[in-house]
């Protein structure tokens, strides 16, 4: 579905993505775990349209789309829900989540996709007249997310989800991910907290100083030597 | 006491012209984060607009409204288009010396093509004629209709952008520009609607303006500084700040204006001055 070949990617002439190659299949959940100032968030947003590559190439569903605008990607089929949520605070809950579904014309369907959002985070729905800027941490989160799948995605990426959230909540949060996967999205994942990202994978990959260093499927990951002590202190 | 009366609801006519005039001017900063230096020659493109529909096909300036407000939005999106956009790939200082460069390039044009004569739109339907508020207060109509007409503008403008997908695609750019492009909005043809209601409605405002006030090249200049303190005083980006800054600037410069004429910008611009001391985000701060 999603293929990314030898990108190198870099801010000036800091070179902060040297050369990743990975791909996301149909209905898969890839965790890509790494440290801070790894490059996840500089890969998301590449995919996204907002940054572009050196060299190499990304390519979704048998077309290129390394040169396009984010607007455009959105309207490819891949949502990026960006790191630190990013809502449109003084907004409303429901306001929020209809400018996620901006690139849909269709009332009925826009209609559908909110029910799905409410099905999946009963609380938004709740909170739905309730400012963004108001919500709790996990419940903005939620809303990130959800503003996120109103416009349809076939992939849809998730940058540090659970970031700033207590450890009850990054379990709730990873679950609902999970939950999605089960219904059938494909999900791309990127994560500092490695052993719950890697749990609820299909595969991961593992970054570090812009560079893959391992890959493998999740369980497969959490019980390699480098993992374990990269990341896991063990 | 009915002279005291006279004083307020003048002041309250006048103020919703000067909100009109902020209107446009806070919309585009808050979505651009750009102050439109050029905002009071796009006002006073209105006027000349409304004065020449007037004297050369004999056009009333009511309804000469309708030009007015269509120079406004093409200048609005001439200017977008063939210098803001580009000035958005420099620093600010850029943005800030573009705009104003903007500015004096319209009055210089204005002041070769139609000379620095002072002219006026002479006869109006609206003018010279006059009603009674409760037998005390004199409402001079060439005033009160404009004030209606301004109300009526930023009912519309507030509706459009609280509840239609574009007016709320228009507020995420301005809330976050980058997450709203993460939803596919595209921050250009918001940055364009700004600038196209942002010249419509001061175009409107300048097509009224002509009822009641005079025109030349020069004339942006102290409508577009009372807009700065406007906006500044009704909360950078809010509309609702815009309509309410606007009308108690035009309450104190008229209360000011009947003791101390001369005084009256500068109570208008110390009380400006006090007030962002002690509310800096302005009376309706809407960002965050």
């Amino acid at each position: 579905m999603l293929k990314l070949e030898k990108v190198e990617i870099a801010y000036g002439i800091v070179p902060v993505v040297q050369g990743i190659s990975f791909h996301v299949e149909d209905g898969e959940l890839i965790s890509i775990v790494g440290a801070n100032g790894a490059g996840k968030t500089t890969i998301m947003k590449a995919i996204a349209g907002r940054l572009h590559l050196r060299k190499g190439s990304i390519n979704f569903r048998g077309k290129d789309i390394t040169k396009l605008s984010s607007p455009d990607i959105v309207r490819m089929g891949i949502t990026y829900v960006p790191e630190n949520r990013r809502l449109f605070t003084p907004l409303s809950v429901e306001e929020n989540l209809e400018i996620g579904a901006y690139i849909i014309n269709d009332k009925k369907e826009i209609e559908k996709n909110l029910e799905f959002v409410y099905g999946l985070f009963p609380r938004l729905k709740e909170r739905r007249k309730q400012r963004a800027g108001t919500l709790s941490g996990g419940e903005q989160q939620m809303l990130a997310i959800g503003r996120g799948l109103m416009a349809n995605p076939k992939l849809l990426m998730l940058d540090e989800p659970s970031q700033g959230l207590m450890p009850i909540l990054v379990t709730e949060l990873l679950n609902a991910v999970k939950k999605l996967k089960e219904l059938g999205m494909t999900i791309l994942l990127v994560e500092q907290n490695v052993q719950e990202a890697l749990e609820i994978a299909d595969r991961g990959y593992v970054l570090q100083t812009g560079q893959i260093i391992t890959e493998g499927n999740g369980k497969e990951l959490l019980d390699s030597d480098i993992v374990k002590k990269a990341f896991l202190g063990m | 006491m009915g002279f005291f009366l006279d004083a307020i609801t003048s002041g309250i006519l006048m103020g919703l012209i000067f909100s009109l005039i902020a209107l446009g001017l806070t919309i585009i900063f808050g979505v651009m984060n750009i102050v439109n230096f050029a905002h009071g020659e796009f006002l006073m493109v209105g006027m000349y607009i409304a004065y020449w529909c007037n004297v050369l096909i004999g056009l009333d300036p009511l309804f000469g409204l309708p030009f007015s407000i269509a120079a406004g939005i093409l200048l609005g999106l001439a200017s977008y288009y063939l210098l803001v956009r580009y000035l958005l790939r420099g620093p600010m200082i850029a943005q800030l010396f573009g705009t104003f460069g903007l500015m004096l390039f319209i009055r210089y044009l204005a002041l070769f093509i139609w000379g620095p004569n002072f002219r006026t739109v002479s006869h109006g339907l609206l003018m010279g004629k006059s009603m009674l508020l409760g037998n005390v207060v004199v409402l001079d109509l060439s005033k009160v209709v404009p004030a209606i007409v301004s109300i009526i503008a930023f009912f519309i403008v507030s509706y459009v952008i609280n509840n239609t997908k574009v007016g709320k695609a228009l507020q995420a750019t301005a809330l976050d520009a980058e997450a709203a492009s993460y939803m596919g909005i595209y921050a250009d043809r918001m940055n364009a609607l700004a600038w196209a209601i942002g010249g419509g409605t001061v175009g409107l405002a300048g097509g009224l303006m002509v009822n009641f006030w005079y025109i030349t090249p020069e004339v942006g200049l102290l409508f577009v500084m009372i807009a700065f303190a406007t906006v500044a005083l009704g909360g950078f980006g809010s509309i609702k700040g815009a309509f309410y800054a606007g009308v108690i600037i035009g309450v104190i410069e008229t209360l000011v204006g009947v003791k101390a004429p001369s005084f009256k910008f500068t109570i208008v611009y110390a009380a400006y001055f006090i007030i962002v001391v002690f509310r800096p985000q302005g009376l309706f701060g809407w960002k965050e």
